[in-house]
């Protein structure tokens, strides 16, 4: 049952650059940032970053996994603190985590949290579900 | 900078939408969502984000969308979105100020079914000065 700070198990996600280019295709954003390296450094990015509505994805999945299915989820909103990089060749994690922080008129209102190799990637995370 | 006189000013999409299975399908491989019967929550996305970028990128007002970045982003969910659904579209830009050097832009997007809000987003975009 869910009541004001019930806490949900952490998972993590890995991005990798396969993943981004499956979301750059599932999404229509083929912005070259998050897809060519030769772009991403020429203006001034350390590397490929991933797409931050592809980060906010993988939280919304994790969202209407502990909300019982998408259909439940009435809210979500994120803020993007710092950018994913992904590297070639390497999976880079994405941990969620989250905390009801409230319970009335059957909803719950949920803060999560998405770390990516322990730094802060999105911050503000609010949800409201069905419950 | 963007025209002073587009805040404020709600701009519509000329297409009707239509969201396809396979549209909800490939979305939900790249997450790994195994229910496929509904969209995912950031699912219109997909939509609005293009509908917002053609209205944004007219000359008339003036956004350069080469040097934007997303600030932060949220929705609001009336009722899940399904395969078949055929949307209208409507943007508004709500505000728009310059914070150090940047300029900080944040978009209403709609999306109605037969007259009525099924999705509304709100999209913080950071045009780098």
């Amino acid at each position: 049952m869910i009541t004001t700070d019930t806490t949900f198990e952490e998972k993590v996600f890995y991005i990798n650059r396969a993943l981004v280019k499956s979301y750059a295709d599932a999404s229509g954003d083929q912005n070259p940032i998050h897809q060519n390296e030769e772009f991403a450094l020429s203006v001034g990015l350390p590397n490929v970053i991933a797409h931050g509505m592809l980060t906010m994805a993988l939280v919304g999945k994790y969202l209407s996994d502990l909300a019982g299915g998408s259909a439940k989820v009435l809210e979500f909103s994120a803020r993007f603190t710092k950018p994913v990089i992904i590297p070639a060749g390497v999976d880079v994690d994405l941990t969620v985590s989250a905390i009801v922080t409230d319970v009335s008129d059957g909803k719950a209102s949920i803060s999560l949290a998405a770390t990516s190799q322990g730094v802060k990637v999105i911050g503000l995370a609010k949800a409201v579900i069905l419950i | 900078m963007i025209s002073p006189d587009s805040i404020g000013r709600t701009f519509a999409g000329s297409d009707l939408a239509t969201v396809t299975q396979s549209q909800i399908d490939a979305f939900c491989a790249v997450i790994g969502e195994s229910d496929t019967s509904v969209a995912p929550p950031t699912f219109s996305i997909r939509i609005t984000l293009d509908q917002s970028q053609k209205i944004l990128s007219d000359p008339a007002i003036g956004l350069d969308w080469t040097r934007v970045v997303h600030g932060d982003q949220r929705f609001e969910l009336k009722s899940p979105i399904k395969a078949g659904d055929s949307f209208s579209c409507t943007s508004t830009i709500e505000s728009a100020k310059a914070i150090a050097g940047n300029e900080i832009v944040t978009v209403r997007s709609d999306l109605s079914k037969d007259g009525a809000i099924v999705v509304s987003t709100w999209s913080t975009l950071v045009v780098r000065g």
